[in-house]
């Protein structure tokens, strides 16, 4: 593995530092690196000093990085070596015009005019109104027909396309046509004053505002040599866990809901709301926004907010755990839960998949355990048994990782005392000339942010992935062969994000 | 068919009584602002300064809450000498310039229309539309559904179809990719139908303001009857609103 450059999650480095191989080179190095269990974290473009530059950050158990420098396009890797490039490549073709050749499905992403005001990759003109105006997969034959669902949704939730190819009930191949969420914040975060930083990165996804906000916040820290008091990282890893307790429990609700059986629906809907309170009662805010600030946090736990945590623990853990199992014993749960959706391991490999997705067919990757930040260095992994792929592993990884956050938490509350000061936002020197790459584990997996300063410390290329970037194919692929009846258990057994992708 | 008896007894009857009895949130949630207007000229220029949302309008001495993600910066200020925060969740108003406040807002109540209350105060059924929303503000309506706010039991439902809508509720800072979509639902609502702007975004762009992806203000598109504050709004802020404004 010479050539690759081994790096720390959240260290900064000198530009010049990282390796710049010739393509072929990183087109081996690469290849190689996949196809032994490792996996893209970015894979992104960027223009420096004219020239178009490849970055690649892969993981297998450490962390890596490798530039290249190509022209107008380069050979697809998507083509030559794995999957795993597929979404990446298309997101450089979109962002910067340079054109993945030969990718098997070169198709746009987000719908947006690409950054270097070159000729746009897809021939489209962004005056016009693009969205929708796309290439489906079909299959065609006598039986076989098309159901077109989105961008406007039947429930509460975020727009986007999903088109099935059906014979009958049966899917044969769904695809998911996103790109309607776009806001541009990617070209933003380079744009803005750095005190709408944090803002605007709590905005990527609401969901995982604490998740997004921790790794710009990481980043930032890191390029501008601050620290973090040990008492703000055991409020952070606090939040970070409330977030994923209100979103797994409100899903498991939404599952229920969607099989039909209501009383864990209701109770579980009603449950996640505590959590949300908790998170306001730590922040004010019920996503946690405005708690994570560079250098620290904005508010002080103190002994009060301690004490409503433990206490409301206290109260709801029972509570959860027989709704829990009342969810998971019901005979009409196990029978529309099991065999549902089921995304191999192999498949969940060759695509890349994070977070409980991945785990629950199998790959045992928890960014909380590979790359610690905060004050996860020092708590102990969860383990899952269920690993068969279907919305029941989904699910029950994600019954597990409730009783286990709940867990963590109470450790956490116990080491609260520790020293913390109150932090405002300032205007922070960052060091010029730099990259940092931060890797949390959000709710729904692995959340990373690349940052790359100029010359004079500003920030260059700002690059944000998503979980949902690896998972929306997952979800794609569990629908082969299955009902179009279960689409709904199974998305909600993902529940990705679509401004998260969209950005 | 036990354990469902058991839990239903356990989880037992969680339904807030509001609005028959007031409700109080923790000290911590940031709410109408309280704003000193005797307050120095150079603390209130720090606090705009500060401010990630260039939302405080220093001459006036205003906030406009419409902008506001309420992260609560400048109450940080010389210990909140310009502004601090209230637990006042009721913030709604009917109109766009209402929301540049100075500490105080007009009553929701008084300023809806009679028509709107006779049309749907009885029944409300709201197609929601999510133009861009980060989910904050889709997640804190669908809470309302929940057994703590039920709000079915106000005779207001968010529906599938704007066919079966009397107005449309819109979160999001409307990304140019959704615009289309957005007015043809508004279309495919019957008239008479209300609109509804939910959250700092679709107010105003909220965090997203200035790029140039989005459309960034709903009223730009369609007339807005009701707007929310928030980032995202509390569920009780909607539930305030549209109980004052359509009961």
């Amino acid at each position: 593995m010479d050539n690759l450059l081994q790096i720390n999650n959240g260290q900064a480095l000198k530009r010049s530092t990282i390796p710049r191989v010739p393509f072929a080179r990183f087109a081996e190095l690469l290849d190689a690196f996949v196809k032994n269990d490792g996996f893209i974290v970015q894979f992104f473009a960027l223009v420096e000093d004219g020239r178009n530059i490849l970055l690649a950050v892969v993981r297998n158990t450490k962390l890596y990085v490798l530039s290249t420098e190509v022209g107008e396009n380069f050979p697809s890797l998507t083509a030559s070596s794995s999957e795993k490039f597929h979404m990446f490549e298309r997101e450089i073709a979109e962002q910067y015009g340079i054109t993945p050749v030969d990718h098997p499905w070169l198709r746009m992403v987000r719908y947006h005019a690409n950054y270097r005001q070159v000729a746009d990759v897809f021939g489209n003109n962004y005056e016009e109104d693009i969205p929708g105006n796309y290439q489906y997969f079909q299959v065609e034959g006598e039986s076989i027909h098309e159901v077109a669902v989105g961008p406007v949704h039947a429930g509460i939730i975020e727009p986007g396309h999903f088109r099935f190819q059906c014979a009958g009930e049966e899917v044969f191949s769904l695809e998911i046509q996103l790109g309607y969420q776009h806001r541009g914040i990617e070209k933003m975060l380079t744009q803005v004053p750095m005190k709408r930083l944090p803002i605007l990165c709590e905005g990527i996804a609401g969901d995982t505002s604490i998740g997004h906000n921790l790794c710009c916040c990481q980043a930032l820290e890191a390029l501008a040599g601050l620290s973090v008091d040990p008492g703000a990282q055991i409020v952070r890893s606090i939040a970070l866990e409330l977030e994923r307790l209100a979103n797994h429990i409100g899903d498991l609700g939404a599952l229920s809901g969607d099989v039909a059986f209501n009383p864990p629906a209701a109770y579980f809907g009603r449950l996640r709301g505590e959590f949300l309170n908790l998170l306001q009662v730590l922040s004010g805010n019920r996503f946690g926004k405005s708690l994570v600030l560079p250098g620290g946090i904005s508010q002080l736990m103190g002994e009060q907010q301690v004490k409503m945590i433990e206490d409301k623990l206290k109260e709801i853990e029972p509570e959860i755990s027989h709704v829990c199992d009342l969810l998971f014993t019901a005979h009409t749960v196990q029978a529309r839960f099991e065999h549902t959706g089921t995304v191999a391991k192999k498949m969940a490999e060759d695509l890349g998949l994070v977070g409980y997705s991945g785990r629950a067919s199998g790959i045992e990757y928890d960014a909380r355990v590979a790359f610690p930040t905060e004050a996860y260095g020092l708590l102990h992994a969860n383990r899952n048994e269920m690993v068969n792929g279907d919305v029941y592993s989904r699910a029950t990884v994600r019954r597990e990782e409730i009783m286990h956050s709940m867990h963590l938490i109470r450790i956490l509350l116990n080491r609260a005392g520790e020293a913390c000061a109150k932090m405002t936002m300032s205007e922070l020197t960052l060091e010029p000339e730099s990259f940092v790459v931060t890797i949390n584990e959000g709710w729904r997996g692995e959340v990373s942010h690349c940052l790359l300063t100029d010359k004079a410390g500003r920030i260059e290329r700002y690059k944000v992935k998503d979980p949902s970037f690896h998972n929306w194919t997952g979800l794609a692929m569990s629908l082969r062969n299955q009902e179009i009846s279960d689409f709904p258990l199974c998305n909600k057994s993902f529940n990705l994000s679509y401004c998260g992708f969209d950005l | 068919m036990l354990k469902i008896i058991r839990n239903r007894f356990e989880q037992g009857c969680k339904t807030t009584q509001y609005p028959k009895e007031p409700i109080n949130l923790y000290k911590r949630y940031r709410g109408l602002p309280k704003i000193n207007s005797d307050c120095d000229p150079a603390t209130v220029r720090q606090c705009a300064a500060i401010c990630p949302q260039d939302a405080i309008l220093c001459e006036e001495r205003r906030i406009d809450l419409g902008k506001c993600t309420f992260c609560g910066r400048c109450e940080n200020v010389a210990d909140g000498a310009f502004v601090t925060f209230s637990q006042d969740f009721g913030m709604g108003t009917s109109t766009r310039e209402a929301l540049v406040s100075d500490g105080s807002l007009p009553a929701l109540a008084e300023h809806s229309t009679q028509h709107f209350k006779k049309l749907f105060g009885r029944s409300l059924q709201l197609r929601q539309v999510s133009a861009a929303g980060c989910n904050s503000c889709e997640a804190d309506t669908n809470v309302l559904n929940t057994p703590f706010f039920d709000l079915a039991r106000f005779g207001i439902d968010f529906v599938a179809s704007p066919r079966h809508a009397d107005g449309i509720h819109v979160t999001g800072p409307i990304s140019k990719n959704m615009k289309a979509a957005l007015i043809a639902t508004y279309d495919a609502v019957p008239a008479p139908k209300v609109v509804i702007a939910s959250g700092a975004c679709a107010i105003s762009g909220g965090p997203f303001y200035g790029s140039p992806e989005i459309v960034g203000d709903l009223g730009a598109i369609v007339p807005v009857d009701l707007y929310i504050p928030g980032c995202p709004p509390h569920p009780l802020t909607t539930l305030h609103a549209l109980l004052q404004f359509f009961k």
